[in-house]
């Protein structure tokens, strides 16, 4: 499959402006998100992670600097042409509804459907695919709260799908899950973004599990924001910079991080 | 496809209940009138009985459609307001939306008397006292807004707005010290609701208001959708938050308002009604909640009505006071079957 470039930044500075200051991030950011790959987003805790997925997704302005999102600004995207290049997968939690697992899926659909936001023919198709590629058909006549979080956060990956975006943003998928189900989401990941070539981006903390299964990642520490394969990030030492703790020590040949 | 066999069923059945407690409501009453002929003098044949035709054409039928108006509008502006601030408890009345509206009405009742004469009848007219009453319901309904969005948390919410409520009725009652007994006996009526006071004309105003307000609401079904799932999810499917929080709004000060400006503050129905919605079609797809929301909404303040003028009574009871008395157990015995609300 070709890839294509689907969001890029340059020269991006990140942070706040409150009344009297700037509050700067992380600057010179330059990130390449392409179609086909799965790429994570690796950081401290209060490093920055959710400022850059907010300045990513257009939610929060950048201090200085441009997302480029399939080459055009994406400050001049209206909200409805925005929702249909990229959709996001957030921690909150929902608010309380009698939604149905399939009718929480079909709302990805939002963009395409008419006023009153019916399902086309082509609608139940694609809310059907995703369901399917999902794997969470046992899950369709469920109430979203009788599912575990899990499942819930399947369905929620489900749901982003039938939005079909090129890109999909992920925020802290895996957070609350247990091994078993931070494994079988990550997978699932990285099949969704080998079968339907599309670009994914997600932030974790699970950072043995992201290094076996991205194929890009993108490191935040307090000094710079890199963006390279796996293996190349391992050999330039770059997660011994990730925790500023002496305890806390990066081994090469395993991939992981051993506790002194 | 089971669940729309299913909801084709209950609304056939809705609708049809409708139809029975309209005809009752009718019928029943300080005088009775047997259904035949009720159902004559509504399809145009003339009633045995003169007075029969008379009191139903002058008091029965404008106070039923009243009752139906207001079951629906307070119903359905309790729906966008469950759904716009993601809270289960929410309502015309717990906001205090109705109290906004007393204020407003207050204002204009007791407050007319300094105006001078041309001025104060202009204020006084139904039009008058509507724009006064939805004002009042619009601006609590804004300030909620700005304190919701500072607050997430749904139970400080429902306690901003009891605080609303009881600020306005504070102000209300520090007007009333300094009205005329007049002014304050025309309020005092006021503020029981009546359903019975409207003219013809009336009708068509609030009608016209109501009507309105609904088409609102219609449009904002997919929105409202959308918000199910949370501000931040809606805006990524390309919703319009702040566009449709608006329309939203101004359908429920429209509907609230207008309708607490000709029957007074009611309570418990815009809370009760979409929640008996949601339990009975086990969903919470708007479009579909709209039209239940309607139906029952109608249903229920009709039979509210039928209560308030219960046969065998010599005089109409407050209707306030009913629909507080069924609605309040209704809420109560959701909450406890589910142990929580949708």
């Amino acid at each position: 499959m070709n890839t294509k470039n689907i969001l890029s930044t340059s020269n991006l500075s990140i942070g706040y402006t409150t009344k009297r200051e700037k509050n700067c991030i992380a600057q010179n950011v330059n990130l390449n998100l392409e179609s086909g790959k799965l790429i994570s987003l690796i950081g401290a805790n209060g490093i920055g992670k959710s400022t850059l997925l907010r300045t990513l997704t257009g939610i929060q302005k950048p201090l200085s600097g441009t997302v480029f999102l399939n080459e055009k600004d994406i400050k001049s995207y209206k909200p409805l042409a925005l929702a249909k290049q990229l959709s996001l997968v957030l921690t909150e939690k929902l608010p309380p509804s009698n939604l149905t697992v399939f009718e929480l899926v079909a709302l990805g659909r939002q963009p395409y459907t008419n006023w009153v936001g019916e399902l086309s023919n082509e609608d139940v198709i694609k809310v059907s695919e995703a369901i399917n590629l999902t794997q969470i058909i046992h899950l369709a006549n469920k109430k979203h709260y009788e599912i575990s979080d899990g499942q819930l956060q399947k369905v929620l990956i489900a749901r982003a799908l039938t939005q079909d975006t090129p890109l999909i943003i992920l925020d802290e998928p895996t957070t609350h899950l247990d091994l078993l189900h931070k494994v079988s989401v990550f997978k699932l990941l990285k099949k969704l973004s080998q079968e339907t070539n599309k670009c994914i981006l997600f932030s974790t903390h699970d950072i043995d599990l992201a290094i076996q299964l991205s194929d890009e990642m993108i490191i935040m520490t307090p000094e710079t924001v890199v963006q390279d394969q796996p293996c190349n990030l391992i050999s330039k030492g770059i997660f011994n910079t990730l925790f500023h703790d002496e305890n806390i020590i990066f081994d090469d040949k395993k991939g992981k991080f051993i506790i002194q | 496809m089971k669940s729309k066999n299913r909801n084709t069923f209950l609304f056939s059945a809705l609708l049809l209940l409708l139809l029975l407690t309209l005809a009752l409501n009718i019928s029943l009453g300080q005088v009775n009138i047997p259904l035949k002929e009720v159902f004559k003098s509504l399809t145009g044949l003339s009633s045995s009985k003169e007075t029969w035709e008379y009191i139903i054409v002058n008091f029965r039928l404008p106070k039923a459609i009243t009752a139906i108006l207001v079951g629906i509008g307070l119903s359905i502006s309790g729906l966008l307001m469950q759904t716009l601030f993601r809270n289960p408890l929410a309502g015309p009345y717990v906001l205090g939306l109705s109290s906004g509206s007393s204020l407003g009405v207050a204002l204009a009742i007791l407050g007319a008397g300094f105006l001078p004469d041309f001025l104060s009848s202009i204020v006084l007219s139904s039009y008058g006292i509507i724009l006064a009453s939805c004002l009042g319901s619009f601006l609590v309904l804004l300030l909620i807004l700005i304190v919701s969005v500072k607050i997430r948390d749904t139970a400080t919410i429902l306690i901003v707005g009891l605080m609303f409520s009881s600020f306005t009725g504070s102000i209300v009652s520090v007007l009333t010290y300094f009205s005329s007994a007049e002014q304050l006996q025309k309020f005092t009526f006021w503020n029981m609701g009546n359903l019975g006071n409207l003219s013809w004309q009336n009708i068509l105003i609030l009608t016209i208001v109501v009507v309105l307000g609904l088409l609102l609401s219609l449009v904002s079904v997919k929105s409202l959708d959308a918000l199910l799932l949370g501000e931040n999810y809606a805006k990524s499917m390309g919703l319009n938050i702040k566009k449709s929080r608006y329309i939203i709004i101004i359908a429920t000060s429209l509907l609230a308002g207008s309708i607490t400006a000709f029957a007074g503050p009611i309570a418990f129905i815009g809370l009760a009604v979409p929640h008996l919605a949601k339990l009975i079609f086990q969903t919470s797809n708007h479009k579909i909640l709209f039209w239940s929301t309607i139906l029952i909404g109608a249903i229920l303040m009709l039979f509210c009505d039928m209560i308030s003028q219960m046969p065998g009574l010599e005089f109409t009871l407050p209707i306030n006071a009913i629909t507080s008395i069924i609605g309040a157990p209704i809420v109560i015995w959701l909450i406890v079957r589910k142990r929580s609300l949708v």
